[in-house]
């Protein structure tokens, strides 16, 4: 083998390994970045059952909750954002008086993700409905679309927010059913927050979940059921 | 045709009032552009569109500028497709106007994002599903069929391709207007929207608004060349504008009686047609008398012949098309969403009651600045190319 050979040999081996050690790296940072290996399971659907009996009026410690766990103002103008929100209805026949907590339902078959142009508006496997911040252009389809009106347009800067729960100026944003905290085994900050333990969290697709359960033996009704959307969250009482 | 000849003092003035006319134009366009870069570094917050009004004025302005650049190809496809003489005469002005508009409407609505900068994620992400993702390809595919069309009137070696362009041009500006009315149709929750009958209503509004701008810009440029329409033209282009009128306003009167016949809509039609305050109001007086009633006695009353009528007429009728589009696209949204059918409903986001809207003024210059784009691309391109109609002797087709 002449020299020059044995010095290409040196060469390519020399190569092949630097371009490992920098692909191997490369890749170890992208599993860092990409956080939890398994992804959502679409065995699971998680849903709210909320039991309106249970719901007292003028009581917003579910809607407090919320705002504290995402880094939301609390503010109450057209402008500020509104993940949930308590409303109070009355029987126009019979004067019979409600509360009950409205935020995004999570449909099976959400609106807004069909009609989000850039699939910023998404649905994870396990039935959560989100909005990816780095794809949304504000265009607030999706906001017209949503028959539950529960998205907000982030209308101004954002600061001093959650880390666990990125906010941008100029995108659209709604109840994400605090999936940081489910994804890490927690339950959503408006079902734990609430005294009278009216909104029940968990896996409608578990037959042995408290959540499906109820569902079976007790009657309770989904919000625009008309328009066949299916949404996770359900409500008793109504 | 009467023309008298310019003479050399005549034609500076002409071209210092252009150069005015541009500098006009562009200072508008400008306004517009400031609008954006507070719009950009407040956010929302400095316009009057909130959580429960979505869309606001910059809608109004972009969805009327985009409807009439689908209706005013009428020209252009009646001169292409039906064969027309005095029509295709006028096809490379009413491409023109097309593309101007379009252009102009695309810009305002691509500025009113939250996040303009993200144009490229709109670009290159497409959710089929969506009607918004669908119109980005017919919106774009619409100004690159009209520049084919348009190369195919202007260079003589590409006239034999032009009846297939303008086949081209007359079948995609209708899947263009559908899809402006879908964005609507496909809205189910919300009363004012979800209808089907909403698509051929847009298609046959974009005729009458489109009709109506063709004519005020037509106006314009035989005013700035010293010249008249032939009457018999100037006829021709009246009844066709009144017809228009009229089938638009049985669009938006089939609309509304529909909606009356349910009873659960009735509350909604009640309150944009009788209760609601400034929408009964802009419907009436703004879209019905101002946009109808009156440019149709103009276009009708025997013994008014004279072209200004026609554009005074013209100018009403798009008048009433912004009252319509503000009625429809604001007042719909004013209307609260029926979440509990049967119950008297309160909250703190506005659940059961009307919103409240009051456009700023970075909307208003925001939407006048796509009607300066338009307004700038139409000007400068009649000024160097030749877009002035060229009638042969009027022979009746």
């Amino acid at each position: 083998m002449s020299e020059i050979d044995i010095q290409r040999r040196q060469f390519l081996k020399t190569s092949v390994g630097a371009a490992a050690v920098a692909i191997a790296s490369g890749m170890m940072l992208y599993s860092v970045a990409q956080g939890k290996s398994e992804g959502a399971s679409s065995k699971v659907r998680w849903g709210m059952l909320i039991d309106t009996n249970q719901c007292k009026p003028g009581c917003n410690d579910c809607v407090t909750a919320c705002n504290n766990e995402n880094g939301l103002s609390g503010g109450t103008l057209p402008t500020d954002s509104q993940w949930i929100r308590k409303i109070e209805i009355k029987d126009i026949s019979s004067g019979r008086e409600l509360s009950l907590p409205m935020m995004c339902q999570h449909c099976e078959h959400p609106p807004c993700v069909d009609v989000c142009p850039t699939n910023a508006s998404m649905k994870r496997a396990d039935g959560i409905v989100l909005v990816d911040k780095h794809r949304c252009i504000g265009c607030r389809y999706c906001m017209m679309a949503c028959p539950y009106k529960a998205r907000s347009f982030v209308h101004e800067a954002q600061h001093d927010q959650n880390p666990d729960v990125p906010r941008g100026k100029g995108t659209v944003e709604s109840c994400t059913l605090c999936v940081h905290r489910i994804d890490v085994g927690g339950k959503p900050a408006c079902s734990e927050a609430c005294p009278n333990k009216a909104i029940i969290f968990g896996d409608l697709n578990d037959p042995n979940s408290e959540i499906a359960q109820k569902v079976h033996s007790v009657a309770s009704v989904q919000i625009r059921a008309d328009l066949r959307l299916n949404p996770g969250v359900r409500y008793q009482g109504l | 045709m009467a023309s008298s000849t310019p003479t050399l003092e005549s034609l500076r003035t002409k071209n210092r009032l252009y150069w005015l006319l541009l500098a006009i134009g562009g200072l508008v366009a400008m306004a517009g552009m400031y609008a954006v870069h507070m719009m950009e570094s407040h956010g929302h917050i400095i316009t009057g569109m909130n959580n429960q009004i979505v869309w606001g004025m910059p809608h109004v302005f972009a969805i009327f500028l985009i409807v009439a650049a689908s209706g005013v190809l009428n020209v252009a496809s009646i001169g292409s497709v039906f064969g027309k003489a005095i029509y295709k005469a006028r096809a490379p002005l009413a491409s023109l106007l097309s593309i101007a508009m379009l252009s102009g409407g695309l810009t305002v609505l691509m500025l009113d994002l939250g996040r303009p900068d993200r144009i490229i994620v709109a670009a290159t992400n497409y959710n089929l599903t969506s009607v918004f993702a669908w119109n980005v390809l017919l919106y774009s595919g619409m100004v690159g069929l009209v520049v084919v069309y348009l190369w195919t009137m202007m260079e003589r070696r590409m006239n034999p391709y032009n009846k297939m362009a303008g086949i081209g041009v007359f079948v995609w500006r209708f899947v263009l207007t559908t899809g402006t009315g879908l964005i609507f149709a496909f809205l189910t929750a919300r009363q004012a929207y979800g209808s089907a009958l909403l698509p051929p209503m847009f298609i046959v509004l974009s005729f009458a608004w489109g009709m109506a701008v063709f004519h005020l810009v037509q106006t314009s440029i035989y005013m700035w060349n010293e010249k008249e329409i032939a009457p018999a033209i100037l006829q021709r282009k009246k009844h066709l504008l009144g017809v228009f009128v009229l089938g638009s306003l049985y669009m938006v009167a089939t609309y509304h009686f529909t909606n009356a016949y349910f009873s659960h809509q009735q509350g909604f039609e009640r309150f944009i047609l009788m209760d609601g305050g400034v929408y009964p109001s802009l419907f009436w007086w703004g879209y019905i008398v101002l946009g109808n009633i009156v440019p149709l006695v103009l276009l009708y009353a025997p013994g008014i012949q004279r072209d200004r009528w026609t554009a005074l007429a013209s100018l009403l009728v798009v008048t009433g098309g912004f009252a319509l589009l503000y009625v429809f696209i604001i007042g719909g949204q004013a209307w609260p969403l029926q979440l509990f059918p049967g119950y008297e409903v309160s909250s703190t986001f506005a659940d059961g009651q009307i919103s409240a809207y009051s456009p700023s003024i970075y909307e208003f210059l925001l939407g006048l600045g796509g009607l300066s784009i338009a307004f700038l691309i139409t000007t400068v391109s009649v000024r160097v190319l030749n877009f002035m109609p060229q009638d042969k002797p009027y022979i009746a087709d």
